[in-house]
């Protein structure tokens, strides 16, 4: 299989490009507005190709401890869920930040509190991205804006957790996940063999081959002094990452008075939001924040020298809006539109309200 | 006879397991891990299995159970061995991996991740140590605690309407169409051991031979969570667990 343009979910795509990646096993459990992926998988049968191992287990719990139990053992892992699933999920997310653990986790948000609604939100960005589960860490967290990301950010997300050696997880909202799109899905890559897997995660539990010396992999330490080493080692990690990864997309910010801030599926619609106001004369520029964490501060900090505003548009009640105002130390005034229960706003409405933040 | 005849291999009926390591365990002595551990490395070393073995320990007592046996380990979230130990099996068959749990991890709050996984037929061992208590967290009523039975949360013994009953998962095991094996022994005699000794054996001959799911329950003893003596502790167990546990095998195929 080589490249390929398709119209797809991007649910659907998530699928293909979790086999064409050569990954192991995924695990999931179904819920809206993602169960497609599971089906997806299902009805492609990788176990036939590719020897990828897909199941549907009796429970969001139960699909990410095994996606913890896989990692353990060197494989590529990975599972989606949506907001109600995610949460149930926090306990193993946590658990493979401690253990050290690459895992690939897709989220395609859906409104909460609670069961909430199945519609598209941005609700879960606090959740994602400043640890989601108990203890001290971060995930890696990509948010796509189209389908094409979608799949792209599977190969990037499962390459940033082995190197990293930490979980990531795709943040989509549920705009991205059911709309169809026009993707390139990339060429076949074959999966690592047994003995290619020994060599790449000498510490993985792949039984003690040779009679090596045994590997445990654990999050547990009951020595405090020791304990807080293995955190220094988790905090020393996320500052490379900070350093390395950061990701972002900037559209007309040069000669822009104003900024849009947002990410997702949202960015898109303010993208046209842009259009419209441009036409009315309010120069608008946009910064997309593709990698969630590490949070791209510095790059909106310098795209907002000089500006007169930052308008933050979420689809959610004000949650990304804490680090843009971090990242421009409140030095310019720093809005938020939102709209919440699974409500997507019209680009009109949201130049209305980027007038409105003028005016004021 | 002189000693060196006497200790000839052929003479030989016990030593340290090559695979039980030569470290101070945790556990409180006449505590039944120790002799469970000690049969494991056993098992997995006659049977030629050590680099081909993955444990899951759990979360209770046996957490540290990768600090004594020499094979791979992964230690599990409270309750999700089966779940741990489902993919490490489905990806990599030609290992051979077997889970390690108390009663709270196997009959409470793993009870899906259990039923699940041997509904599934997973080719893997389950060893089920029940002592009818937490163990580690100080002494609190488990879902196996016996009726009358006195812990740190049930002081004044488990009554049903309040605490239902004994929970009798092993029977439950034996009901699944996944599962091939499922035993109930004890260690508190030699000949005990003896028969768990063969039990583990047989669990890991059919996860070798891909025939689904055995489960191994072993009654132990807590004696510091019992508060008795280590022999007071075996007395009191072959009195009252066995009766709610009555040992011997619940399906063989």
């Amino acid at each position: 299989m080589n490249d390929e343009i398709r119209l797809m979910k991007g649910n659907e795509a998530v699928a293909h490009a979790a086999i064409r990646y050569g990954c192991d096993g995924y695990f999931g459990y179904p819920i809206t507005p993602q169960s497609e992926v599971l089906e997806s998988l299902e009805a492609l049968m990788p176990w036939e190709t590719t020897g990828m191992v897909v199941l549907q287990a009796e429970s969001e719990v139960a699909a990410i401890n095994m996606v913890y139990g896989a990692a353990a053992s060197g494989k590529a892992a990975m599972t989606s869920s949506s907001s109600p699933g995610i949460s149930l999920k926090q306990e193993g997310i946590s658990y493979m930040a401690g253990a050290e653990l690459p895992a690939l986790i897709l989220n395609v948000m859906r409104g909460g509190p609670g069961l909430g609604t199945i519609q598209p939100s941005q609700a879960d960005y606090f959740q994602a991205t400043k640890g989601g589960g108990h203890g001290d860490y971060h995930l890696i967290v990509l948010a796509p804006a189209s389908v094409q990301e979608m799949v792209d950010f599977v190969a990037l997300g499962f390459d940033l957790s082995f190197k990293y050696l930490t979980p990531a997880m795709i943040l989509a909202d549920g705009i991205v996940g059911q709309m169809m799109e026009k993707v390139v899905l990339p060429p076949q890559r074959p999966r690592r063999t047994d003995d290619q897997i020994r060599e790449q995660c000498p510490w993985a539990t792949t039984g003690r081959k040779g009679l090596r010396k045994r590997n445990v992999i654990t999050s547990l330490e009951l020595e405090s002094s020791k304990m807080e080493i293995i955190n220094h080692r988790l905090q020393a990690r996320y500052r490379e990452i900070e350093k390395n990864e950061v990701r972002w997309e900037e559209i007309n910010t040069d000669d822009a008075d104003y900024l849009f801030v947002a990410f997702g599926s949202i960015a898109r619609i303010c993208t046209k939001a842009m259009e419209l106001a441009r036409e009315e004369g309010i120069k608008v520029g946009i910064v997309r924040p593709i990698t969630l964490w590490p949070f791209p501060d510095k790059a909106i900090e310098k795209a907002a020298e000089g500006k007169k505003g930052i308008l933050c548009v979420e689809l959610n009640a004000g949650q990304m809006i804490e680090d843009v105002r971090l990242a421009v130390h409140d030095r310019i005034p720093v809005c938020h539109y939102g709209r919440l229960g699974g409500i997507i706003p019209s680009p009109a409405e949201i130049v209305e309200e980027l007038k409105k933040m003028i005016n004021d | 006879m002189e000693i060196q005849d006497i200790i000839k291999e052929e003479n030989k009926v016990y030593s340290t397991p090559e695979l039980l390591d030569d470290v101070h365990m945790h556990y409180c002595p006449g505590c039944s891990h120790g002799v469970i551990h000690k049969l494991l490395a056993e098992v997995i070393h006659e049977m030629g299995l050590t680099e081909r073995t993955v444990g899951i320990s759990p979360v209770g007592c046996a957490v540290f159970a990768y600090n004594y046996v020499d094979v791979d380990w992964v230690e599990a979230a409270h309750g999700r061995a089966p779940a741990v130990a489902t993919a490490i099996s489905r990806l990599w068959p030609e290992n051979v991996v077997f889970t390690y749990q108390g009663d709270g991890d196997m009959a409470a709050i793993g009870t899906a991740e259990t039923i699940h996984a041997a509904n599934r037929g997973e080719n893997i061992v389950m060893i089920f140590v029940n002592n009818a208590i937490y163990g580690m967290t100080g002494g609190q009523m488990a879902p196996t605690t016996l009726l009358g039975q006195k812990t740190a949360t049930s002081p004044y013994g488990r009554r049903a309407d309040l605490n239902g009953y004994p929970l009798e998962i092993t029977d439950i095991m034996a009901t699944l169409r996944g599962t091939c094996y499922v035993t109930r022994q004890s260690v508190h005699t030699p000949a005990a051991v003896k028969k768990t000794k063969a039990a583990i054996k047989k669990a890991f001959e059919n996860a070798l031979a891909k025939k689904g799911t055995s489960v191994v329950e072993v009654i132990s003893t807590c004696n510091s969570g019992w508060k008795m003596t280590p022999v007071q502790a075996n007395e009191w167990m072959a009195e009252n667990m066995f009766k709610e546990y009555p040992l011997g095998d619940l399906k063989n195929l």
